[in-house]
């Protein structure tokens, strides 16, 4: 008997998670020339907008160069084929400042995300796309800070909610494999939506952790041109794709170019490429959100004190994505300044 | 004022928040409460009120139309939708009313800001827990800077201490907190970030106020913002300046941090507290003025 051929739904968050490394600086011109590249190359969905999704261009996280609406506007353009997916953090984003306006430039996919134990959270804003006939995913950030049970929990809220699909995001990029495995596995269980991954690269692990997630049973993956996002990068859609045709898995994505498009974001948005430094090694370790690297950097050197120890501090402390003014208070005490 | 001189509040709704101001109630030197009205007598508040010795009923607003003489100051404590309903029966009956909703049907209220201002207002709201904390902050520094050109306000709570009312409606928390902060500071840019931290033991409530402002000078803010401290203090004794006024990547950033009183919530809620002190610091004028 033949195998079934396996398939696997590509997101790109290049132009949203990469907004991090650029401090959510990206232009409107380099928004247009990669969304285009992505169309071209058969990216099943293209994420763009501030790191921290719609309505999060603020002084907590970082100030958007470019506004929401011109962001989503251009790579509208640009779309043709491709669709258009927004991130939306609850406690960020607004239904009436943000996703009705989302829903006019004609996003596509709406990806409501929340703290991986607040799914509650995000029932309105889903309950709202639903209503307007456009595709939900709920997304479950940090998910290494819940156990299996408590995940399998908060995404059968998400999925009563009306999520049509339902990602963990491995946002301090911690996990090592097996413990992809398990929760993946849970979730493919307990679900009836396809279930998909969110990898970071903090551990070198992001490739590996999102071939244990497909082999586990997910059925999304999401990947960014050479891995341009938070801390030392997401899973590296070029490689990963290169990955996938090897194991027989369809994308739906034209190898050549989404070679080219990698090239296009290294030419035109990439400051630096992600490498794994030592911060985002110890920001993945101490389990912390991966997009509080450059702040901590920039803090630590203010104070004169090490990141590890600041990333170590936030650690302990439990800190979930949003919290950035705790790395000042940190800094501040660990500096005796208090 | 003796026991029989103390004025009389009735708490509609008998949650987590209704429970902890008829804790903070039994305390007060101007105030009793007469009256603690649920929907349901096996609540967990209700049986609190009873094992207090309180009035209860589960009537509603039924409970007070048919007794109108059992309060001078009604605390609504129910839902938005609810106090809609509320305020026009409670309007007729000529009482003060204290709305805990983020209705927007009353003059919005910050002890700390506009309690002595004189307003003949019978209806005040107490905004949001975010609203609570940052407003002073924002008007001391608004009073020393007359340049600012946005301001932000970070609250994060305890995951545990946020309802299922506060979860649902974090547009509404969003939405309200904005408008307050403009309208108490007269800045024209505010926006308002509400995250949970589910971290155990459970995190203390803390907000950050950040201002852009040209040319800030820390020494008249850091003075204005302790005065204003001390003035919140007076009614929210867990109230205390964490970090700041500091000048940071271009931003003013100052952090409070609110620990309850612990009376029925636990000392963490202090986004809960915070809003019930200013609700009792509300009722007490009131009671004073009328004495």
């Amino acid at each position: 008997m033949q195998k079934p051929e396996r398939s696997v739904l590509i997101c790109d968050p290049t132009l949203r998670d990469g907004n991090h490394a650029v401090r959510h600086q990206l232009s409107v011109e380099q928004i247009s020339a990669y969304a285009t590249a992505a169309n071209r190359a058969g990216v099943p969905i293209v994420e763009v907008g501030h790191g921290n999704g719609l309505g999060a261009s603020s002084l907590q996280v970082g100030l958007s160069k470019t506004d929401d609406l011109t962001a989503l506007e251009a790579a509208r353009k640009a779309l043709t084929s491709s669709r258009l997916g927004v991130h939306v953090i609850p406690g960020f984003a607004t239904i009436q400042r943000d996703l009705r306006n989302a829903l006019d430039v004609g996003v596509d996919v709406f990806r409501i995300a929340s703290h991986c134990t607040e799914a509650d959270i995000t029932e309105r804003h889903m309950g709202y796309i639903k209503e307007n006939g456009r595709e939900v995913f709920g997304v479950l950030m940090m998910s290494h800070m819940a156990s299996v049970e408590v995940l399998v929990e908060e995404a059968l809220k998400m999925q009563a909610y009306g999520a049509e699909a339902l990602i963990i995001m491995d946002s301090a990029g911690s996990y090592i494999p097996p413990e992809v495995t398990a929760r993946i596995s849970a979730l493919v269980d307990a679900l009836s939506i396809p279930v998909g991954f969110h990898g970071h690269n903090n551990l070198g692990m992001a490739i590996a952790n999102s071939i244990a997630a497909v082999d586990a049973g997910a059925s999304i993956i999401d990947g960014t041109a050479r891995g341009f996002g938070a801390g030392a990068g997401n899973t590296q859609l070029e490689a990963l794709i290169a990955v996938f045709e090897r194991m027989g898995i369809r994308t739906g994505i034209d190898l050549y170019k989404i070679l080219d498009a990698g090239d296009l974001a290294e030419r035109r948005l990439v400051e630096s490429l992600p490498t794994i430094s030592s911060v985002s090694i110890v920001s993945g370790l101490a389990g912390v959100f991966s997009g509080f690297v450059k702040p901590v950097n920039r803090i630590a050197a203010e104070y004169d004190l090490d990141p590890r120890d600041i990333f170590f501090e936030l650690g302990r402390r439990k800190v979930v994505a949003g919290q950035e003014d705790m790395i000042i208070e940190v800094a501040t005490e660990l500096s005796g300044r208090g | 004022m003796t026991p029989q001189t103390k004025m009389k509040v009735a708490i509609l709704g008998s949650g987590n928040i209704g429970t902890d101001l008829l804790v903070k109630i039994m305390r007060s030197q101007n105030l009793t409460c007469s009256l603690f009205v649920g929907r349901n007598m096996a609540s967990a508040g209700m049986r609190k009120a009873n094992d207090l010795g309180v009035r209860i009923s589960d009537q509603g607003i039924k409970a007070i139309q048919e007794n109108p003489d059992c309060c001078d100051i009604v605390v609504d404590a129910t839902s938005a939708l609810a106090h809609i309903h509320h305020w026009p029966i409670l309007s007729a009956m000529g009482k003060f009313v204290i709305d805990m909703t983020p209705s927007k049907v009353g003059e919005m209220c910050v002890p700390s800001i506009n309690l002595g201002n004189g307003s003949a207002s019978s209806n005040f709201n107490m905004i949001t827990c975010g609203g609570q904390a940052s407003i002073p902050i924002v008007c001391a520094i608004a009073a020393v800077q007359k340049d600012i050109e946005y301001v932000e306000v970070v609250s994060h709570i305890a995951s545990r201490s946020a309802g299922p009312a506060t979860r649902i409606n974090l547009d509404e928390y969003i939405d309200t907190t904005e408008a307050a902060i403009k309208s108490f500071s007269g800045v024209k840019r505010a926006k308002a970030i509400l995250t949970l931290n589910p971290a155990v033991p459970c995190v203390d409530m803390q907000t950050t106020i950040l201002v852009q402002v040209a040319s800030p000078n820390l020494e008249t803010i850091s003075s204005s913002i302790l005065t204003m401290v001390a003035k919140v203090q007076e009614y929210v004794p867990g109230y205390r300046l964490l970090v700041g006024p500091l000048f940071e990547d271009g931003r003013v950033v100052v952090t409070v941090k609110v620990n309850g009183l612990g009376d029925y919530l636990p000392p963490y809620a202090g986004n809960l507290d915070i809003i019930n002190c200013a609700a009792i610091a509300t009722a007490e004028h009131y009671a004073k003025t009328r004495a």
